[in-house]
């Protein structure tokens, strides 16, 4: 590495950002890191947007009997902050725009294997995200995020069917995106790039495009079936019309539960890039890291059953639901220990990108830990449908994809932007993000196990001072989301260039500009060696 | 009423201390492993860190044994937690054969709770200490979920279907019950209490007697109401099966197959008489779809229950056993 030494005083001259202008260079654009951004501003939106619910649900649960509204609206906001935080923003968030920006290059590419499908996975995904703000704008959804019957189909007043369409079109963003990954990793690697060289990034976004391609059909045919029942009261899933309320369950699950793995097999790819970073070191146990984003992708269809131990499936079943979602655990175990012995005789920086991938191994050990609590069948009697439950998957989801996510944009926004941005505010923001969030998700432990159960627009008063932590933590956390929004937003304008390589890290994407140019390099590079090799010290004398 | 700021809910049935070990067991394994992995990554953050600009880490590229060294024990872990869970689900799930059956409707935004010996409650259920108790139940509409943290279980209640959870409780006092599966508007107000009593608390609660004698009296009369017992006779010479110890017995069926009547059988052999018919009956009876309500064909069930068995006849060629089994709850399909 050449660069870290001599502060770069400019940007290039010629890169992606600046080679065209105006709003329709954008709106026509086919290049993977401009649809990136595209992407990068849109799911910003929605998350501000589910994020605002957040709110407005930790303040109604400040009193037992509800601060701020009614049961009705109370049911809505929480409904909207699950569908547009799952998916509309997580499930979107690291492929879109990280994986979207990164994969080709990563891999030497010029751009993803189909440019103008990705563009139009894009107007997909706003499409369905217009649908979202119709079903929000017309009176709000009030089924739960999970859409389970025959509520949904046959009981809600609310905007069910808008909210419905919106999730059919948006999964076809996925379904191409997931598809555009696929070819792209296949045919598009630069010589010399082969499989056991590839960033384990790019292995953990192939892994989560199976899934996209294998998984989204099924939440379309499930939301299709489920408008069919609620339009011409085709007897599908509620049984005073000859239907099964539990095979909506099984059919939503199937997708939904291996969507959790869309969410965090990305942040987990991004979490390898960081911690091989931030130590200067390759990965530990490189092929085990690799293969266990495969072994999760492919168990994670397995397992949907463990949401539904009392839905009123066999016992039977739930026994071999129980014991196969033990096994995708295994993988995820495996993970963290590497990535923990990554870090042994690392050279170990204190940079945002890093703290933030700290964070995500605390925070996502918790969210693991516990999801082995409501795989034990017995044990998730108790549990399920409380807020046991709901801190879990905020530990899993939150804690574990947003770090994630906001660790690798952290990382790569000056390759992004080409710009650096204040330090000392990114690092405090990221301390605020873990703080506020275990303060946020911790006591909801408590309270689940205790009994309160989710989805309560009011509480008996015994939960109330777990609530008030909760809400206290989740003030700490939207201040920790607001000062990236704006010191980010600063640095795009005003941020010094930030040079080629600003981290002294390895990887193809540090070896072209800051911002690279349209096609990325300006000569196809050759691969010669593994991903993250450094050590090569007589290298590194040279500055 | 538990103290103001609880970290931990009261235990108040026979197995709210085996669901509770078993949370012990995995806060300390967790808990464990939380531990050593925190202080690994603290330790090693500030062990170390970096000393200058340029310096790189050792290049380590991995070790098989310890691969498999944190692929085997997680393993083993898991195993054991799946183990430990399935025990203590089979003691969840198994219903005591002497235990009370309660029937429970829930509907929005309301638990119906139904004695055998008569009385109704609505959000309040009345139940003995030290007693096992099995409630059975289903749905008028959406998925509900009928929950006791104090006795660490829940189920939920389906619409065309029956479901069942069971508890002992310990102590007497009075305890949560919750919905816990989101049904609607007033989800959150879908709540009531248990009344766990001494036996004879219970017995003078009973005591206090309800208008239309017991719950099999109550199908009774609904069964001449309904005129069912045109056709329902128990000498076998009525156009439709006789229904004396029909329940566990085996019935047989026009089109070949064979099963064991339960409670979800009668339930859809009232609504959808055609679904199933009896081998050597005409498909005659008309649908009851409509004109009964859950409670109401739970009474029927009862009182056939009830009917003495002596008396099979050509329905159940089974049911050997004198007494009425229980119904069996479970899939209708």
């Amino acid at each position: 590495m050449t660069t870290t030494a001599a502060a770069p005083t400019a940007l290039p001259a010629r890169h992606y950002l600046n080679e065209q202008e105006g709003v329709k260079s954008w709106l026509l654009t086919t290049d993977h890191k401009r649809i990136a951004l595209l992407y990068l501003f849109s799911i910003t939106a929605f998350f501000f947007l589910g994020g605002f619910f957040a709110l407005l649900i930790r303040l109604q649960l400040l009193t037992p009997t509800g601060a701020l509204m009614d049961s009705d609206t109370y049911n809505k906001v929480f409904t909207m902050h699950g569908v547009i935080m799952v998916f509309f923003f997580l499930i979107p968030s690291i492929p879109a725009t990280l994986g979207n920006f990164l994969l080709p290059i990563m891999i030497g590419a010029k751009d993803l294997a189909f440019p103008k499908i990705n563009l139009l996975s894009w107007y997909i995904y706003v499409l369905g995200g217009l649908f979202a703000l119709a079903a929000l704008i017309g009176g709000g959804v009030d089924t739960g995020w999970t859409f389970y019957t025959p509520y949904s189909s046959m009981s809600s007043n609310s905007r069910v069917l808008t909210a419905g369409v919106g999730i059919f079109i948006t999964g076809f963003s996925s379904i191409l995106t997931g598809l555009n990954f696929i070819v792209t990793t296949h045919r598009m690697r630069a010589p010399g790039m082969t499989w056991f060289r590839l960033p384990l990034f790019v292995w953990a976004q192939y892994a989560t495009s199976l899934i996209m391609v294998l998984g989204t059909p099924v939440i379309a045919i499930t939301v299709l079936l489920m408008a069919f029942e609620r339009v011409l009261r085709v007897g599908i899933f509620d049984p005073s019309i000859g239907g099964d309320p539990v095979l909506f369950q099984h059919l939503f699950w199937f997708y939904s539960h291996p969507a959790v793995y869309i969410m965090v097999l990305p942040g987990m790819g991004v979490i390898s890039e960081l911690i091989a970073s931030g130590a200067r070191k390759n990965v530990f146990g490189y092929s085990f890291v690799a293969f266990s984003s495969l072994a999760i992708a492919i168990i994670g269809f397995l397992v949907w059953g463990h949401h539904m131990f009392v839905a009123g499936q066999t016992a039977y079943a739930g026994l071999v639901f129980s014991i196969i979602t033990y096994l995708v655990g295994v993988p995820s175990a495996v993970k963290t220990f590497n990535w923990t012995a990554t870090l042994y005789k690392g050279s170990i920086s204190y940079d945002t990108p890093t703290l933030y991938a700290f964070g995500f191994i605390g925070l996502f050990l918790i969210g693991g830990l516990t999801g082995l609590f409501l795989a034990a069948i017995g044990l998730d009697i108790h549990l399920t449908d409380t807020y046991f439950v709901v801190a879990h998957f905020h530990y899993i989801m939150v804690g574990g994809t947003l770090m994630a996510y906001l660790g690798g944009l952290h990382f790569w926004w000056p390759k992004i932007s080409g710009r650096l941005y204040p330090d000392a505010w990114a690092r405090l923001s990221a301390v605020l993000v873990f703080a506020g969030f275990n303060l946020t998700f911790l006591p909801q432990f408590v309270a689940g196990y205790i009994g309160m159960p989710r989805r309560y627009a009011m509480y008996p008063p015994e939960f109330q001072v777990y609530n008030i932590l909760s809400t206290a933590g989740a003030t700490i956390l939207g201040a920790g989301y607001l000062f990236p929004m704006i010191y980010l937003t600063w640095s795009w304008f005003y941020g010094k260039p930030a040079g080629d390589n600003p981290w002294g890290s390895k990887g193809l994407e540090w070896e072209t500009t800051s911002p690279p140019p349209t096609f990325n390099f300006d000569t196809t590079p050759i691969v010669t060696e593994a991903t993250h090799q450094y050590g090569h010290h007589e290298e590194v004398k040279v500055v | 009423m538990a103290p103001s700021i609880p970290i931990f809910p009261e235990q108040a049935s026979t197995l709210a201390s085996r669901v509770d070990n078993l949370y012990f067991f995995m806060l300390a394994t967790s808990g464990f492993f939380a531990v050593l992995v925190t202080v690994l990554v603290v330790f090693f953050a500030i062990k170390y860190r970096r000393r200058h600009p340029d310096e790189h880490g050792e290049p380590i590229h991995g070790s098989l044994a310890l691969e498999l060294i944190w692929t085997g024990i997680p393993f083993i872990i898991a195993m054991v937690m799946f183990v430990w869970g399935a025990s203590v689900y089979f003691a969840l799930v198994r219903v005591p054969e002497q235990a009370l059956d309660v029937y429970a409707v829930g509907k929005q935004w309301m638990w119906k709770f139904q004695h055998r010996e008569g009385q109704r409650e609505i959000n309040e259920l009345h139940v003995p200490v030290n007693t096992p108790i099995r409630v059975i139940m289903t749905s008028e509409d959406v998925l509900h979920d009928l929950f006791f943290p104090a006795f660490r279980t829940k189920m939920d209640a389906l619409p065309g279907r029956y479901t069942q959870l069971w508890f002992t409780a310990t102590k007497t006092g009075t305890f949560h019950i919750f919905c816990a599966e989101y049904c609607g508007t007033r989800h959150s107000g879908m709540i009531g209490h248990v009344t766990v009593m001494t036996q004879a608390d219970y017995e003078n609660w009973l005591g206090g007697g309800s208008a239309g004698g017991s719950l099999a009296d109550k199908g009774q009369q609904l069964f001449s109401q309904f005129a069912c017992i045109t056709c329902h006779r128990s000498d076998a010479q009525g156009r439709g099966p006789v229904l004396n110890g029909l329940l566990g017995s085996t019935v047989h069926l026009a089109n070949g197959n064979t099963l064991t009547a339960d409670a979800a059988y009668v339930r859809e052999s009232i609504l959808n008489p055609t679904a199933k018919v009896v081998t050597g009956f005409q498909p005659i009876m008309p649908t009851f779809q409509g004109q009964v309500t859950e409670e109401q064909i739970l009474a029927l069930t009862e009182y056939i229950k009830s009917l003495p068995a002596a008396a099979a006849g050509s329905g159940g060629t089974g049911g050997a056993g004198a007494s009425p089994a229980p119904p069996t709850p479970g899939p209708t399909k």
